[in-house]
């Protein structure tokens, strides 16, 4: 683990891209992420979400949690700690991941890179070093904290595949869906993974800091033929809503940080039941989710779709109009592509099932005036918004 | 030839035993895994030089309570409490106190202190009583309680309430969970009155008088004190294990000794078997486990198969030995200044004064062994005298403090210690250097390797508040369950704690009962 002895000197770290970032800001929107200066929005938000869209998107992503676990219990100490069966994960590839505390509540979600036997990486929302530690006893494992060792660029969009082979990044064409491809753009080498958080065609770049500009100086030199668009968190948040991604701290309180009963989620009641695989043996929290999965669902953290476009923020949601109040949504956006108003919202269960109706109840201001107005919500299960270039191999040269 | 093992017990200790004795009585077939050659765990003997026999560790006990005595008729098997003795606390200059239940005389006690001791055993002993639901039964949970759970909080309510009445109540609350210096220093006046009383309620834990939660220590000796006086484990095996052994096989269950458990075989959190040394497994649906329960859950079941915080609490069970055990072979009777030769049945302690024995746990704490220790000593061969040739004695003596880890290990500094213990108790009985023959000396690694268990503590943990009733051994697995669907804790490590009670073993196997796979 290398961290600066005086990195404590400044409140908020730079990223080993800022100083790109800061060329390009407009608005000086500025927030902290994971303790770096991040951008919510460069220019202009619209311009930056049809970047992912319609064209390719670039998002400094180096504040991402980021954990190097090696050793021989390398792979026993991962399958204990999370949810998912792993035995199909294989080097040079990604997987989504879980891992809940002994209660089966959610601690963090994250992706997992195998880049060899005995050789992965974990990258998380939140900080979860002490849990990896607490996790590690009785494990021969190594964990080693990246996140200021790794920079990494998203980049994304219907064009990203494009724009990287044009930028000098060759051998991308027979990159799957969640592979890892070691490459090289011009002279330096970068890990690519065909993995995002967009719900749209799109990788993610790695790169030693040294090579953190010149990486990105490589792939805007491309932008007098290719619209190549740096954005902020804003337009995250608009895309990975449509994308139907949660964001653990946000979409849910984690159970390390929950300090109410019944405040904390597990992994069904956010509608990730899917990454739990109570066959594979012990995990922590399995015991907790077997007996949860014998009992009748309380509550789910469902997509729906909000009718009309009033715009939704923070609402109640009610079984009808002045009914029983069983949910509320925890985020919302108005989806410029779907042209739709989609939320990600917790509702309580009436008998172990979904109510048959849901109501919103929006309260909205026109011109400085409150009003209040129900809007009738529909559930859906799929992704709001998944485009069959997504996942195509190899993608189109456009 | 396969046959049909319905519960295995880890280890034959004392615990292991009366549980397994029960699962038995009532129709399972029990099969006892011992990793040693012999049973009883720490009271099973010790041979020094050929021809002296010496329990090992076990040095006095209580007799066991009367529902255990009765349920596995142990009397018939040959169990007898054994000889009541008393506790002789020694002097430099020969004034001795002698202590019975609630009696201590000696040279210049006055009357009040003689009063005082009177009052404050039957009041204390008051205080134990009351706590008896809490100690007999398993311990209640506070959150999903079930009937049980109510009722042995409602007597235990009780009890404190309309048991001891509302002064002795108010005092006990005030009393029961602080330290044994400040409750000794309002009642007492007589040093070494008060050095004996401190040394009691620390003995086998890493306290001093002066750490909180010593009274509770205390009050668990005290429980144990209401079954009657202490008496000498004679050794040779110990008469308990001998009654309980004979109990266990008289139920149909099965010993086998030199079978060391390497895991617990679990299969999505589920125990279904126990694999031994040499590969060979045995399955069974109910696995007890009487070995102390960091060995448990961190080398039998193991991490993998348990969750993350789990294994926190488990790593941070606090229970380094702090008892060292000196058993001196010695060629005549040893005489000791201002004691006549039958006094010496008694429970001798060095403890002169209450800062003697604080001042003996301050080395501890910074990782030295005692300069001054406190020491228990009987000569068990004055109860049985097949333990050691005609004329001939053994001594056996507990040493505290000497801490599991000390500073420049224990390896360099063994023999010194061991021979300042001797000048120590030469300093009270002058000709006991000349008698030794030969001596055995047990640091607490030298206990955790012969006894497997885990920082060679008596107790399988310390018996702090923290550690106690439905705290103990963790959260998670009190009430002898653990998280491993059909693996219990019958040991020490498990409510009340450790003592030759039997409690444990007794309230495990309750437990196991009512859980339904009796037949």
């Amino acid at each position: 683990m290398s961290i600066p002895n005086d990195h404590f000197r400044q409140a908020i770290q730079h990223t080993p891209f800022h100083a790109r970032l800061a060329a390009l800001t407009q608005t000086e929107e500025w927030t902290v992420w994971n303790g770096c200066m991040a951008p919510r929005v460069l220019d202009k938000l619209s311009t930056e979400y049809f970047a992912v869209r319609s064209s390719c998107s670039v998002m400094d992503m180096s504040p991402m949690e980021k954990y190097r676990i090696t050793g021989a219990d390398a792979y026993r100490f991962l399958d204990r700690l999370l949810t998912r069966d792993l035995s199909a994960l294989r080097p040079g590839r990604v997987t989504y991941v879980v891992w809940c505390n002994d209660e089966g509540k959610l601690i963090d979600d994250g992706t997992l890179f195998q880049f060899g036997d005995g050789d992965y990486r974990l990258c998380s929302q939140h900080h979860q070093f002490d849990w990896l530690m607490t996790s590690a006893m009785g494990f021969d494992v190594n964990i080693e904290v990246e996140t200021h060792d790794v920079a990494a660029l998203a980049v994304q969009g219907p064009t990203s595949y494009s724009v990287l082979t044009e930028a000098g990044i060759a051998g991308l064409e027979d990159l799957r869906p969640f592979g890892i491809a070691n490459l090289s753009c011009q002279d330096f080498p970068v890990v690519v993974s065909r993995t995002g958080y967009t719900g749209d065609l799109g990788y993610e770049v790695w790169v030693s800091p040294e090579n953190a500009l010149p990486l990105w100086d490589a792939i805007f030199s491309v932008k007098s033929r290719y619209d190549v668009h740096a954005i902020g968190l804003s337009t995250l948040e608009m895309v990975r809503i449509e994308a139907g991604f949660i964001m653990p701290g946000f979409d849910f309180n984690t159970a390390e940080s929950t300090v109410r009963a019944n405040f904390d989620r597990s992994p069904y009641e956010v509608g990730l039941g899917w990454v739990v695989n109570l066959d594979k043996g012990q995990f922590t929290g399995r015991k907790a989710l077997v007996a949860e999965s014998k009992r009748p669902a309380k509550r789910r953290l469902t997509k729906i779709t909000i009718e009309g476009n009033k715009p939704v923020g923070e609402a109640f949601i009610y079984n009808k109009k002045g009914g029983k109040l069983v949910g509320e949504i925890k985020c919302a956006v108005w989806s410029p592509i779907l042209k739709a108003n989609i939320a990600l919202a917790d509702i309580e269960y009436i008998g172990g099932a979904l109510p048959k109706k849901l109501w919103a109840r929006l309260d909205y201001q026109r011109e400085l005036k409150w009003m209040s107005a129900w809007a009738e919500c529909r559930p859906t299960n799929k992704p709001f918004y998944s485009p069959d270039h997504r996942s195509a191999t190899p993608p189109s040269r456009l | 030839m396969i046959e049909r093992i319905d519960a295995i017990i880890i280890g034959a200790g004392h615990n292991g035993l009366v549980c397994g004795a029960y699962l038995a009585r009532s129709g399972l077939k029990v099969l006892f895994l011992e990793a040693r050659d012999a049973v009883g765990g720490m009271t099973s003997e010790s041979t020094i030089d050929d021809d002296f026999h010496i329990a090992g560790l076990a040095h006095t006990s209580f007799p066991v309570c009367a529902k255990i005595r009765k349920d596995l008729r142990l009397e018939k098997f040959g169990y007898s409490a054994g000889k009541g003795i008393e506790t002789i606390t020694l002097q430099e200059d020969g004034r001795h106190l002698r202590f019975g239940r609630n009696t201590v005389s000696g040279p210049d006690l006055t009357d009040k202190d003689v009063d005082a001791y009177r009052h404050f055993k039957d009041e204390f002993f008051g205080y134990a009583k009351a706590m008896r639901p809490m100690f007999a039964t398993r311990p209640p949970r506070l959150k999903n309680m079930d009937f049980a759970d109510k009722m042995t909080l409602a007597k235990l309510g009780w009890n404190i309430r309309f048991g001891l009445g509302r002064e002795s109540m108010y005092e006990f609350l005030r009393v029961a969970a602080i330290n044994i210096y400040d409750v000794l220093e309002e009642e007492f006046e007589d040093e070494r009155l008060k050095g004996a009383l401190a040394a009691d309620a620390v003995i086998g834990h890493h306290m001093g008088p002066r750490s909180p939660g010593t009274v509770l220590t205390w009050l668990a000796r005290l429980h144990a004190e209401l079954n009657g006086p202490l008496s000498v484990v004679s050794g040779g095996p110990s008469q308990m294990c001998n009654a309980l052994l004979q109990a266990v096989e008289a139920s149909g269950a099965s010993i086998r000794t030199g079978a060391r458990v390497k895991k617990i075989l679990v299969d999505k959190g589920k125990a279904f078997g126990v694999e031994l040394e040499d590969g060979e497994i045995v399955k069974a649906k109910t696995i007890v486990s009487n070995a102390d329960p960091r060995s448990t859950f961190l080398e039998l079941v193991g991490a993998p198969q348990l969750d993350a915080t789990f294994i926190q609490r488990v790593t941070q069970i606090r229970g380094a030995g702090d008892v060292a055990k000196l058993h001196l072979a010695l060629s005549g009777t040893p005489e000791f200044l201002g004691l006549s030769a039958s006094e010496l049945e008694n429970r001798l302690l060095i403890a002169p004064t209450m800062r003697y024995v604080e001042h003996a746990f301050n080395d501890a704490k910074y990782a030295r062994y005692s300069e001054q220790p406190v020491l228990e000593i009987t000569l068990p061969s004055l109860h049985n005298d097949s333990l050691a040739p005609r004329g001939h004695h053994v001594m056996s003596v507990n040493i505290q403090y000497a801490p599991y880890d000390i500073d420049g290990g224990w390896h360099e500094q063994k023999t010194t210690f061991a021979y300042k213990i001797i000048a120590l108790i030469g300093k009270y009985a002058p000709n006991l250097k000349s008698l030794i023959v030969d001596h055995e000396f047990l640091t607490p690694q030298d206990i955790e390797s012969r006894y497997n268990v885990r920082q060679g503590h008596w107790h399988h943990g310390e018996m702090t508040i923290h550690q106690s009733f439905m705290m103990r051994p963790v959260h998670g697995a009190a009430q002898y369950n653990t998280p491993i669907d059909g693996l219990y804790l019958c040991g020490a490590g498990a409510h009340p704690g450790g003592g030759l009670t039997g409690l444990p073993g007794h309230n495990a196997a309750q437990r196991i009962l009512e859980s339904g796979i009796a037949k």
